[in-house]
């Protein structure tokens, strides 16, 4: 029958992640585009800049995308990683404590902080979009207070305690350390998405909450867990954002969870919930970085690089939109 | 339909459950008062009554989902008290809810073992994946563990919702209205499927308004009304009668049509031409004023795509319509309410009604324009105008403020129709208008059409059940894969020539494999 073939095209398409090869595909001819048109694009240097934007955005993109499978989402991520990062620097610079403790703070904080929005969300049963707005401006505010609006400063490479940045950042040699803790933690977190009940149950809570109740699951933990893991994500890209530019300053951070989410939302995460995936996500990551990276190779300043992000943002969303209509066709 | 297992049930068939005196109010709603319920071991026992009657809540208070106000349930001689799904679920009690609930985007294989798809932390697909198939397999089922719900159609969702309540081998198993969306041969693999269960030892309660059915399937039935309990009949005993006039109050007669009621020289007031789409082959048909066309055919034959192709929900791909007589452009459910067509959806919950709004907002949904000046809504107009309809039509709801959700399906129904009555829509196509309604409000529903089409409007029908069809309908469409097979006059159909043209590719698409 003509219909059952015309079906199977498109189920094949449906099955192989379209969305995830076209985030790629946009991936590589953007990289080829800025390669030819860009100064100094394809170089060692560009590619070391890249990786570096691309850290603590990713941590934030890791823990954000288990969110928003459950269909709900973290506004908070940006500056608790901030805050984190700022009250460490307070236990480095005045309790003097020791960096491997201060790093360890970083993430703590940065976790309560993911355990409140939990708790809040998923006891109280507030929306998750109020809830991690006011913990956006109660983590910008918290971090400011403890520190005193005192910039904080992390060691450098020179400095006693700079072992730290050759561990998290970059070795002496300049071998990108970043990177390899990005990398690690993907596979761990994809891992945990993938083949874990964690995985299922967010996936489930998004697609339909009611129904996951039904089944005896208890949504209120794991809501909790995810929200958790988030704040978790935040605290270790405050440890890489620490080490990759050493300085921090009070009352900022707030605007870089729109990173996070934009690059969720480029890799496919349906905003609706129960669809998403990490590949897509870190793919998403590096198209705002790439852009970024790109558009600074043709001389064109950061107000630009604002500009097209949005653009990219916008036209992945059509994109899976269109895509998810094709879906639908398949299945009348 | 299967045959009846005789199963012969004395008075020492072992009690394996009761509940006595079950009373629970909701807000403004007194659901249960002082219900009392009994299963015995092995046994079909179906619960009847009219929408809003008390049984999904009797039902759900037993899996767990609310908690009763008062009253105690007795299970295998211990009095039990379930916080939780999850507990009456491992206590051997489990139920197919009359709503889907399943996760749409996860797999088949991964919404049947949900809660369960592994001792400890880590899951394997693998594992489920082949637990799943041999389920599937000896349930007859033809799906992939792996597809994912949203892929499948109403009917193999609601086959994978059974399976997962089967998969639980539980003691008891309640199915909530079951079969509203399954098709005639699914229907029949559900009642082998039962047999199979009670032959075990199973009990199951059985929740439906098809009465043929529970005629075939139930050992026993109990009727209930106004959240009260009125009685238990041993089915063999039993007329249909007796159980109708148990719960209703009175008898319905119903007499099937005849003769087409509509002048052969009625003006048309719709009209398609080759209408065409990737599910819809070329289908062309016209309505005349005070008709009720029929759509017959199995489910999936394309009815509901024909509807939407009308109404502009859908793009065609050819095709023309015509309005009395007048070529018209619809390219969305706008134009087509514009030009006084409204579509009452087959799937209420997704596309008829905004759950969450009270039954005022959603009865005035289509008709705001019309109660509103300079943008500002005329609340007291609009509650007024409800209020008529929710008299006139015998909506339940205890005011016209309350939230659609909190009311039975059939009354969420008859909200929907009021909504397009409301809206004074001269073409209306009803699509499966009493899925899910109990025989009262179905006479109600039929009475208020014949009402319609006796003042001048015209009705297109489409409906799975066959008895409804043929009693309400001028004229029958048949349809199979897609296209038009048969048009016959009310005169000259019945349910056999129907089902020949319904199923006709069908045979031919078996004859090539
Ligand atoms: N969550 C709720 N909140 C408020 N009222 C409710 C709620 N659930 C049910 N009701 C009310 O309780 C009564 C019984 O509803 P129930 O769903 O049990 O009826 P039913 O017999 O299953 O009807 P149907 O055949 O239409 O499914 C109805 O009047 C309904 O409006
Ligand atoms: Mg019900």
């Amino acid at each position: 029958m003509v219909n059952g073939e015309k079906s199977g095209v498109l189920e094949a398409i449906r099955r192989s992640g379209l969305q995830k090869l076209l985030a790629l595909g946009a991936l590589l001819i953007m990289c080829t585009f800025f390669s030819i048109f860009g100064q100094n694009f394809f170089s060692h240097s560009a590619f070391m800049n890249i990786l570096d934007a691309s850290y603590y955005i990713g941590f934030m993109a890791i823990g954000q995308t288990f969110v928003i499978i459950t269909g709900g989402i973290d506004l908070s991520v940006g500056t608790v990683m901030m805050s984190g990062a700022l009250i460490g620097g307070v236990a480095y610079n005045v309790w003097h404590w020791p960096i491997a403790f201060c790093l360890v703070v970083i993430v703590i904080v940065a976790t309560i902080f993911g355990l409140i929005n939990g708790l809040l969300i998923a006891k109280l049963h507030l929306p998750p979009f109020i809830v991690t707005l006011g913990t956006q401006f109660i983590s910008l505010g918290f971090g400011s207070i403890v520190a005193e609006v005192q910039t904080q400063q992390y060691p450098t490479v020179n400095q006693a305690d700079g072992w730290f940045k050759t561990a998290f950042y970059r070795t002496q040699g300049g071998f990108p350390m970043g990177a390899v803790f990005l990398l690690l933690f993907f596979i761990a977190a994809y891992i945990l998405l993938t083949r874990t009940k964690l995985g299922r149950y967010t996936y489930a809570i998004g697609s339909n909450e009611e129904a996951a109740r039904i089944s005896g699951i208890n949504i209120d933990k794991w809501k909790v867990i995810v929200y958790v893991l988030s704040g978790f994500s935040a605290g270790l890209a405050g440890i890489l954002y620490a080490a990759t530019y050493t300085t921090i300053v009070p009352q900022t951070g707030n605007g870089l969870e729109l990173y996070a989410i934009a690059a969720v939302v480029i890799g496919g995460t349906s905003l609706a919930g129960g669809v998403g995936s990490l590949v897509g996500s870190l793919i998403g990551v590096f198209i705002m970085t790439v852009l970024k990276d790109g558009l600074m190779s043709m001389n064109m300043q950061s107000q630009w690089q604002i500009f097209f992000t949005g653009v990219v943002v916008i036209l992945a969303v059509l994109l899976d939109i269109y895509r998810s209509k094709k879906a639908a066709q398949v299945k009348n | 339909m299967g045959e009846r297992n005789a199963n012969t049930l004395t008075n020492e068939s072992q009690k394996v459950l009761e509940m006595l005196g079950i009373d629970k109010r909701f807000q403004g709603v007194h659901a249960l008062k002082e219900c009392t319920f009994e299963l015995r071991k092995g046994e079909v026992h179906a619960l009847v009554g009219e929408n809003g009657a008390g049984k999904s809540t009797l039902m759900k208070i037993l899996t767990g989902i609310y908690q009763p106000d008062k009253g105690e349930i007795v299970y295998n001689g211990k009095k039990v008290h379930f916080r939780t799904a999850k507990e009456a679920q491992v206590a051997g009690i489990s139920i197919v809810h009359q709503e889907l609930n399943l996760m749409n985007h996860l797999t088949a294989a991964q919404n049947i073992f949900v809660g369960r798809e592994a001792k400890g932390f880590m899951t394997d697909d693998r594992v489920i994946n082949e637990r799943t198939r041999k389920l599937f397999d000896s349930l007859n089922l033809n799906i992939k563990p792996t597809d994912k719900i949203s892929f499948l159609t109403i009917g193999k969702a609601q086959m994978v919702e059974i399976a997962k309540a089967i998969s639980f081998e539980a003691n008891i198993l309640v199915l909530d209205e079951p079969t509203a969306a399954l098709t005639i041969s699914e229907t029949e693999e559900l009642f082998n499927m039962m047999n199979e269960l009670r032959a075990k030892g199973v009990s199951i309660i059985y929740i439906s308004h098809r009465l043929e059915e529970i005629e075939v399937m139930a050992d026993r039935v109990t009727v209930m009304r106004d959240g009260q309990y009125v009685g238990t009949l041993v089915m063999k005993d039993a007329t249909l009668d007796q159980i109708i006039k148990m719960m209703v109050g009175r008898t319905i007669y119903e007499e099937p049509k005849t003769k087409s009621h509509v002048k052969p020289d009625a003006p048309v007031v719709l009209e398609t031409k080759n209408l065409s789409s990737p599910l819809v082959k070329d289908v062309s048909f016209l309505l005349r004023q005070g008709e009720i066309l029929g759509f017959a055919g199995l489910i999936g034959a394309g009815r509901t795509e024909v509807a939407r192709l009308v109404i502009g929900a859908d793009r065609r791909f050819r095709g023309d319509i015509f309005v009395s007589g007048r070529q018209v452009n619809i390219k969305c459910p706008k134009d087509a309410v514009s030009h006084g067509i409204g579509y009452l959806s087959e799937d209420r919950k997704r596309y008829g009604l905004a759950l969450g709004l009270s039954v005022t907002d959603n009865a005035m949904l289509a008709s705001l324009d019309d109660y509103a000046s300079s943008g500002f809504i005329n609340q007291r107009k609009c509650e007024q105008e409800t209020y008529k309809y929710i008299k006139s039509i015998d909506i339940k709801t205890p005011s016209s403020r309350q939230i659609i959700r909190n009311l039975s399906g059939g009354n969420q129904q008859k909200v929907v129709i009021a909504k397009w009555l409301i809206k004074n829509c001269d073409i209306l196509i009803f699509d499966e208008p009493t899925r899910g309604i109990d025989i009262g409000a179905k006479s109600e529903i039929y009475k208020l059409m014949n009402d319609l089409v006796n003042r001048g409007r015209s009705i297109i029908m489409i409906s799975s059940e066959l008895p409804e069809l043929l009693r309400m309908s001028d004229r029958i469409i048949v349809m199979c894969e897609g296209a038009k097979t048969k048009e016959l006059d009310i005169s000259e159909a019945d349910s056999e020539i129907i089902m020949k043209y319904a199923t006709l590719n069908d045979v031919g698409g078996k004859k090539h494999g």
